[in-house]
């Protein structure tokens, strides 16, 4: 039997969730042995040339070139799934979506006149069809595998997109905006971290963006009530998922 | 003085034996405990284990530790857990199958149902675990897991003399004082001069434990005293849960209340996670990445998810107002018609645990009050 080819591309990104598939360990070797990665530039500059499989993407788009590069890819792609909130939402870089980009440049860079970038950071999702995303920032290890066991078998990968809540309840924590008035975005936020914030005394801080049912404006009043300002909750909306519709506060 | 029969004195030092005795009896035991700011339930050896001369004060969306009664073992009302995720965990897995060759293996797991103390849980969550026996344990479908977890359970029952500000439980008629289906019941007499325990056997195993503490008939005014103080819970509860719901609820399906509430709601299923009877699961099935195994766990589901009423074509409730509505319609209306009664036990978990602070009680009161 032919294993699946598989290639792993970066766009705008940190590397954090290409990592988090070197760092399935123990799975690394099984998962050699039931795919051929064909194309993996963090792990090893061998490759081969298309097509592809599956492709995994990590990052969002902010230049032309890149939004020029995922329609190659996706045309040498059979699956193609996205990883972590930058593909998905277009990551923190996303922030630019709200303000000047010529700003951003004169304030960061020397010499902007060398930087070649879009105005906006966007979701691989707005240039080509995209399988399926997987989110988080990063991915969780755990589901990215459930991800890789799917598509290998070609059933639809177990990724739950209820509330952070139903799994820090499963956990035994008791919640954290009721026992210590901490602002916390569970009620808001997918699942899929394993509530690893609140399960440290810490409110989540959203990444893994929107829940499947989201109600902000409920929300919002219940971040105040526990004491944050608008400019406090403008800022915990406006992180890893800024670029989520659901997430963002784009005024 | 008349001593009263069945009714027994045991003083705290006397008491504290007590989890050596289950120790010896070969039960691991369960009972509050303090942990990231709330009474919580966990394994416990001592009394060192208890929230000692702490309380609890609760309202809508609000839970905070203070201190009580110094001394006081069981100077607080219930925390975020009940007696649910010993009895049913919130994952277990159900089945495996390993592919062998041209053929396939099921192989269930083992359960492991440890012999299991439920120390100081309260009548409200007795009364939750008996709802939840009608449902898995009595009903035409047994969860054989569930029935070999209760029917290795020991239940030793503290009745409430500090009730929360959330409570109901006069309304259920569930508590303060739990009547029946405990091995041993506890109501704790502490004031200025006196800090004793009554304990009432009510099963076999219960006496078998009175025996081994050191322990002396209890007289009339030393009941009378236990009987006062869950009088006076009762006296101090405000809240109260409309009665006779079945049927009301469902009859004001179109009432605007449910908009009102679905606007506060966050649909984060918190109240569903915390509540004694819910008993909604999920069933997951996965494959491992060499392809050769499929896993079927089970775990904790909400009526708040869109994927609860997931059927061909979409979620049968796409919004909040349809899954609160499902929620507050089964728990006090249509649960009498599936299992002859109410499926809330007035624990006020919900109220307390819902981060906006949405009260059933209100909510119930408004809808059928027309109001």
């Amino acid at each position: 039997m032919n294993r699946p080819r598989l290639a792993v591309w970066k766009f705008s990104s940190c590397d954090g969730c290409q990592l988090t598939l070197l760092d399935c360990e123990d799975e690394l070797l099984e998962l050699a042995h039931r795919v051929d990665i064909a194309y993996f530039l963090e792990a090893t500059r061998a490759h081969t040339e298309g097509p592809y499989d599956v492709s995994i993407v990590e990052g969002s788009i902010t230049t032309s070139d890149d939004a020029e590069r995922i329609r190659r890819v996706r045309a040498v792609s059979g699956k193609l799934v996205t990883i972590g909130a930058c593909a998905t939402a277009g990551g923190i870089q996303a922030l630019r979506n709200a303000a000047d980009i010529g700003d951003y440049l004169s304030a960061v860079y020397a010499a902007p006149e060398f930087i070649s970038t879009l105005d906006r950071s966007t979701p691989i999702s707005d240039h080509v069809d995209v399988d399926f995303e997987l989110r988080g920032c990063p991915i969780d290890k755990g589901q990215l595998l459930e991800l890789l066991s799917a598509l290998l078998v070609g059933r639809r990968p177990d990724i739950a997109r209820h509330s952070v809540c139903l799994d820090c309840k499963r956990a035994g924590n008791p919640c954290v905006m009721v026992a210590t008035d901490t602002p916390c975005l569970g009620p808001v936020t997918q699942t899929g971290c394993g509530a690893l914030c609140p399960s440290l005394d810490r409110g989540c801080f959203g990444c893994f963006g929107p829940a499947e049912s989201v109600n902000m404006a409920a929300m919002v009043g219940q971040l105040r009530d526990r004491g944050l300002d608008d400019v406090g909750i403008h800022r915990l909306l406006n992180t890893f998922n800024t670029g989520a519709p659901a997430f963002g506060v784009e005024s | 003085m008349a001593t009263v029969p069945g009714c027994f004195v045991v003083t705290p030092s006397d008491l504290s034996a007590l989890f050596g005795i289950l120790d010896e009896l070969g039960y691991r035991t369960l009972g509050p405990t303090v942990r990231d700011g709330a009474i919580v339930i966990g394994e416990i050896s001592g009394i060192s284990d208890l929230p000692i001369g702490i309380t609890d004060e609760q309202g809508p969306g609000r839970y905070r530790l203070r201190d009580g009664v110094a001394g006081a073992w069981f100077g607080f009302a219930v925390g975020p857990q009940s007696a649910r995720a010993h009895l049913s965990p919130p994952e277990r897995p159900l089945l495996e199958i390993r592919s062998r060759g041209p053929t396939l293996e099921f192989v269930e797991p083992e359960h492991h149902t440890e012999r299991t103390a439920l120390f100081g849980i309260r009548p409200c969550d007795l009364a939750a675990m008996e709802v939840q026996d009608r449902v898995l344990a009595r009903g035409p479908h047994p969860d054989p897991r569930y029935v070999a977890a209760r029917d290795t359970t020991l239940v030793v029952v503290v009745n409430c003399g500090v009730p929360a500000d959330t409570c109901f439980c006069p309304s259920t008629r569930t508590g303060p004082r739990a009547r029946s289906g405990f091995d041993l019941s506890v109501t704790e007499v502490v004031d200025q001069t006196d800090h004793y325990f009554v304990l009432e056997p009510g099963s076999e195993a219960g006496v078998e434990i009175v025996e081994r503490l050191e322990h002396r008939p209890a007289d009339r005014a030393e009941v009378n005293a236990a009987l006062a103080t869950t009088e006076a819970a009762v006296e101090a509860i405000s809240r109260s849960l409309p009665e006779q719901l079945n049927g009301r609820l469902l009859a004001a399906a179109d009432h605007s209340r449910w908009d009102e509430v679905a606007a506060r709601c966050l649909s984060c299923g918190n109240c569903t996670m915390v509540c004694p009877t819910c008993f909604c699961s999920d069933v997951r099935d996965t494959t491992d990445l060499a392809g050769d195994t499929a896993t079927r766990v089970q775990v904790w589901d909400s009526c708040f998810t869109l994927g609860h009423s997931h059927l061909h074509g979409g979620s049968v409730r796409a919004d909040t107002r349809s899954r609160y509505r499902q929620w507050l319609t089964h728990k006090l209306d249509t649960w009498w018609d599936q299992f002859g009664q109410s499926g809330c036990v007035g624990c006020g978990r919900c109220i307390t645990w819902c981060p906006p602070g949405i009260d059933l009680t209100v909510e119930a009161a408004a809808i059928v009050g027309g109001g």
